[in-house]
C-alpha cells in the first residue's frame, strides 16, 4: 500500500511553525540562572516534534538540523549542561533558520544549507565530543545487508521468555508465526515449569519454546523478531549444523534510569504557567500564504448546533405553510421570530470563525524588542496584555506590519539610555507595553512606553521647517503631536537601522486607515507616549450610516463621520473655483454634493434644506451634502470589483431588509472625485484636480 | 472492527498515523497527549494503543504506565513512537509495560507491517 506523504506537508508546515514559535517563546523567557524545567521540555518537545515528524516526511535537512540543536537540548534538560547566555542565542538563531529552511521547502525551493551548517559547527563546538556518534544513532537499527546467497539453514533457536511477558502486551504465539512464516518450523513447547493448578499465576509465561526453524534467513531478521522482548526473555540462536551452543550474553533488566529523578529535582517549579503559556503561544501561527485557519472545535459545536436550530425552525415553518389554516399566524410568526433569532446567531458564530486571539500577532514581539534592545543598548521590557482578544484574521494579517513600526518607535525614539533614565529618576529598565481590549464593536490596541514622550516644540519645529505649519498657527499640544502622522515628518536627530527613514507615521495611519481604523497618540514629555490604534473587528461587517440622496439611499461608514448638522446660511461660504466651504467652529471645510457628484435629481435644491454630514479622512475633513439621515445598522460588505466592477467612489454594496442594494461610500474617493483636497486641518490650501485651484 | 488509539501530540503525524491506519480497515481513536488518551481508554478498550514518547500535559511513558493499571488494557498491546533508538528510552518504556516500539521516522508500510505483526 502506497500512501502519498505530501498530503500531511500543509499540516506538518504549520505545526511546524507553531513549534518554533513555542521554542522562540519558551527561550525568551527562559532565565538562565534559573532555568524552569517546563519551559526547556516545552522547547525540547518541539524541537522533537519537528524532528520526528520532518524525518517521516522526507526533509532530511530539517531532520538533521534538528538533531544537533535536540541533542544540545537534552543536555540542558538533564541537567548535563548549564545554560548560557550564548546558548540561548544560538537556540534562537536555529529557530530562524529553522523557520527559513521551512519556508524553503513549503514554496518547493532549495534550502540553501550555509546558515544551517554555520550553526551546526557551533552547536558541535558546544557538544564536544559524541556529536557525530549520536548522528550515527539515529541511523539505527541497521538493517541487515540481504545476502546475495541464499542459503538454507537450520536453525536451532532456544526462547525462554521472562514469567512477565504477557504483562506488557507481547505475546509469544506471535513471534513463533512470524518464525514460521520463514520456513519449516517445528516447535516443542517445554512445560517442566508450569506449576500445580493452584499455585499457577493465570497471567505469568510459565513455558519456553525450542524450535527449528529451517530457512534462507539471517539471524538478524530473527533476533528483529524478538527485539522487543529480547532483553527480558533468554534467547539462544544457533546453527544447528554449528556445534557450538552461542548462546546470546543475558542482558540483565536495566535499572530505570536517573531521567526521573532530574525530572523531580526540577520539578519543584510549579508547571501550569509555562504549559499554559505555551499553550496560547501555540493556539495559531502567521503564515504570509496560510489559506486555512484553525479554529477550535467550540466554534464549530456551536455552529454546528445553530445549524441543527435552523433545520428544526425550518421544518416548522414548512408545516405551518402545508396548514393552510389562517389561525396559523400566530405560528408562522413565532417561527420567523426564532429564524431571525438564529439567522443572526448563526452569522456571528460564522464571524467568530474567522477570529483569532491577537496573541497571533503579539507574539512576535518579545523577540523584536529583545533583538532591538540589544542593538541599540537599551534595557526593555515588554509587557503584553490582552493576548485573548480576538481579531478578524484579515485585518490581524495587516496590522502586523504598523505595529512592529510603532513599536520599533516606540524603542528607538522613545525609550532612552539607560543612563539618561537614571539621570531623569526612572527605573533603569523602560518598559513597553502592548495592550488589546474590545470596546463596542471596535477593538483597541496600544502601544505605551514610559520614555521621554514627544516633544512639542522638536515636532512644531521640524514642522515649520518642512512647511507644514506656518509661523502664526496657534496649536494645541494634541494637534501638535498629531502633526507626526503628516508625510515625510521625522524627529529622529540621526537616521538608524531601527528606524526613522522618515517613512513612518504617515505610512502607518494609512495603512490602519485602509483598514477603516484610526490612530491616535497621547503623550507627555517626560513621561511616555500612548499610541491608541481602533480597528473594527471584522472587515466583512461595516457599522453604517444609513443616508439619503434624491431616491437613493447610500451608506457611509459610521467611523469616518465626525457629526451632521443643518447649518445656517451664513456659515456658507462660496470660495473661488467653483467650492464651497463650511465654516464649523474656525474650521472652513469643502463642501461635496453628493447629488451632483452622482448626477442624482433631488427635490432639495437649497443648502439649507439639507443636512450635512462632516467626514473626516485623514487628516481632511468634508461636508457631504444628503437629503436625509436614514438610521444606521450593520451591514454586511459585498465586494463590488467581485460582483460587478470598480466603481469610483464606492467601496462596496450591500443588500438591506427591503432587498434593494445600496453603496457603501469611499470617503477619500469622493474627495477625489469631487477634486477637493484639504491639505491639513489648519491651513486652508485646496487643490483641485480640475485645475483651477482655489 | 479493529480498534487503534493513536496518540501523538504531532497533527501531522497523528494525521499520517490515522490515514495510513484507516485506509488498511482498521478504526482509529486520535489523541493529543497522554491525559486525552487516558480518558479516552477509559471509555472502552481498544486493540492496540500507538503512543508517542514526548507530549505535553502526559507522556507516552506515564501513559503506558497509567494504561497498565486498567484491567482492559492490562495485555493490550501498546507500541511507543519514538525517534530515540537510544536504549534507555525504550527499556523505560518496557519497564513502565511497553510492549515494543517504533523509531521514527517510519513510513507507512513498516507502520502497518509493525502493527499486522503485533495484531497477528
Amino acid at each position: 500500500m502506497s500512501i502519498d506523504l505530501s498530503q500531511f506537508h500543509q499540516v506538518f508546515f504549520e505545526e511546524s511553525q507553531e513549534g518554533l514559535q513555542i521554542m522562540e517563546t519558551g527561550l525568551l523567557e527562559l532565565d538562565c540562572e534559573d532555568p524552569d524545567i517546563e519551559t526547556i521540555n516545552a522547547i525540547f518537545r518541539a524541537a522533537h516534534s519537528i524532528k520526528g515528524s520532518s524525518g517521516t516526511f522526507g526533509f532530511t535537512e530539517i531532520t538533521e538540523f534538528t538533531h544537533v540543536l535536540e541533542t544540545l537540548l537534552d543536555e540542558v534538560r538533564e541537567g548535563k549542561r548549564g545554560l548560557t547566555q550564548e546558548i540561548v542565542d544560538l537556540l534562537l538563531k536555529s529557530v530562524d533558520c529553522l523557520g527559513g529552511m521551512l519556508a524553503a521547502f513549503q514554496n518547493s525551493e532549495p534550502v540553501d544549507p550555509e546558515y544551517a551548517n554555520e550553526l551546526t559547527v557551533q552547536f558541535n563546538a558546544y557538544l564536544k565530543e559524541g556529536c557525530t556518534k549520536a548522528a550515527d544513532q539515529q541511523q539505527k537499527p541497521d538493517k541487515p545487508p540481504v545476502g546475495a546467497t541464499k542459503m538454507m539453514t537450520t536453525w536451532n533457536i532456544r526462547f525462554v521468555p521472562s514469567a512477565d511477558i504477557l504483562k506488557t502486551g507481547n505475546e509469544p504465539v506471535r513471534m513463533i508465526r512470524e518464525l514460521a512464516a520463514f520456513g519449516d518450523c517445528c516447535v516443542t513447547t517445554n512445560l517442566e515449569k508450569l506449576p500445580d493448578i493452584g499455585a499457577l499465576e493465570p497471567d505469568c509465561c510459565y513455558l519456553s519454546w525450542d524450535i527449528e526453524l529451517t530457512t534462507d534467513i539471517e539471524r538478524a531478521q530473527i533476533e528483529e523478531i524478538f527485539e522487543w522482548v529480547i532483553d527480558e526473555s533468554d534467547l539462544s540462536i544457533s546453527e544447528s549444523a554449528g556445534l557450538f551452543m552461542d548462546s546470546e550474553p543475558e542482558a540483565p533488566t536495566e535499572p530505570e534510569p536517573a531521567k526521573e529523578i532530574v525530572a523531580a529535582a526540577g520539578g519543584n517549579k510549579p508547571a501550569a504557567k509555562p504549559a499554559a503559556k505555551s499553550k496560547a503561544a501555540g493556539d495559531s501561527v502567521k503564515s504570509a500564504e496560510a489559506t486555512s485557519i484553525r479554529v477550535s472545535i467550540e466554534k464549530i459545536d456551536g455552529l454546528v448546533n445553530l445549524v441543527g436550530e435552523l433545520v428544526i425552525t425550518q421544518a416548522m415553518l414548512s408545516q405551518v405553510g402545508t396548514e393552510s389554516d389562517s389561525g396559523n399566524l400566530i405560528k408562522l410568526q413565532e417561527g420567523l421570530a426564532q429564524l431571525e433569532h438564529n439567522t443572526r446567531e448563526l452569522q456571528e458564530s460564522v464571524m467568530r470563525i474567522r477570529m483569532l486571539p491577537i496573541s497571533f500577532t503579539f507574539s512576535r514581539f518579545p523577540r523584536l524588542v529583545r533583538d532591538l534592545s540589544r542593538q541599540l543598548n537599551k534595557k526593555v521590557e515588554i509587557k503584553l496584555v490582552g493576548e485573548q482578544t480576538e481579531l478578524d484574521k484579515t485585518v490581524m494579517e495587516k496590522i502586523g506590519d504598523p505595529l512592529v513600526h510603532l513599536v520599533r518607535n516606540a524603542l528607538d525614539h522613545g525609550l532612552e539610555s539607560p543612563e539618561e533614565r537614571i539621570e531623569a529618576g526612572k527605573p533603569e529598565t523602560g518598559t513597553i507595553e502592548l495592550s488589546a481590549f474590545h470596546q463596542g464593536g471596535n477593538i483597541v490596541i496600544e502601544i505605551r512606553d514610559d520614555g521621554r514622550g514627544l516633544n512639542t516644540e522638536k515636532i512644531r519645529s521640524k514642522a515649520l521647517k518642512n512647511g507644514l505649519i506656518s509661523e502664526t498657527d496657534t496649536l494645541t499640544p494634541e494637534q501638535v503631536q498629531d502633526l507626526i502622522f503628516q508625510p515625510g515628518f521625522s524627529t529622529a536627530e540621526a537616521v538608524t537601522d531601527v528606524s526613522g527613514r522618515g517613512v513612518g507615521m504617515d505610512v502607518v495611519r494609512r495603512n490602519i486607515q485602509e483598514l477603516s481604523g484610526s490612530i491616535e497618540v497621547e503623550s507627555n514629555e517626560g513621561f511616555g507616549s500612548t499610541f491608541a490604534i481602533r480597528l473594527p473587528l471584522t472587515l466583512a461587517i461595516l457599522d453604517g450610516q444609513l443616508v439619503q440622496v434624491g431616491g437613493q439611499t447610500y451608506i457611509l461608514p459610521l467611523v469616518s463621520i465626525v457629526e451632521s448638522i443643518q447649518p445656517n446660511m451664513d456659515l456658507i461660504s462660496h470660495v473661488a473655483g467653483g467650492c464651497d466651504v463650511l465654516r464649523l467652529r474656525d474650521e472652513y471645510i469643502p463642501i461635496i454634493k453628493l447629488n451632483e457628484l452622482f448626477c442624482i435629481e433631488t427635490q432639495r435644491t437649497n443648502l439649507v434644506d439639507c443636512l450635512f454630514v462632516v467626514v473626516e479622512v485623514g487628516n481632511l475633513k468634508v461636508a457631504l451634502v444628503v437629503d436625509d439621515l436614514l438610521g444606521q445598522q450593520q451591514v454586511v460588505i459585498k465586494s463590488m470589483e467581485t460582483n460587478y466592477k470598480k466603481v469610483d467612489g464606492v467601496s462596496g454594496a450591500t443588500i438591506l431588509g427591503d432587498g434593494t442594494v445600496s453603496l457603501i461610500l469611499e470617503i477619500m474617493d469622493l474627495i477625489k472625485m469631487a477634486g477637493v483636497m484639504q491639505q491639513s486641518k489648519n491651513g486652508l490650501h485646496m487643490v483641485s484636480s480640475r485645475g483651477y485651484a482655489a | 472492527m479493529t480498534k487503534i488509539l493513536a496518540v501523538d501530540d504531532s497533527a501531522s503525524m497523528r494525521q499520517m498515523v490515522s490515514f495510513t491506519l484507516q485506509g488498511a480497515g482498521y478504526d482509529v481513536i486520535e489523541a493529543c497527549d497522554g491525559q486525552e488518551a487516558l480518558n479516552k481508554a477509559k471509555t472502552g478498550p481498544v486493540d492496540l494503543v500507538l503512543s508517542d514518547v514526548n507530549m505535553p500535559v502526559m507522556d507516552g511513558i506515564t501513559l503506558i504506565k497509567n494504561l497498565r493499571t486498567l484491567s482492559s488494557y492490562k495485555y493490550t498491546p501498546i507500541l511507543m513512537l519514538t525517534t530515540e533508538s537510544a536504549a534507555d528510552k525504550k527499556s523505560e518504556g518496557k519497564a513502565a509495560g511497553a510492549t515494543g516500539w517504533i523509531v521514527k521516522p517510519f513510513n507507512p508500510d513498516q507502520l502497518l507491517n509493525t502493527i499486522k505483526k503485533v495484531l497477528g
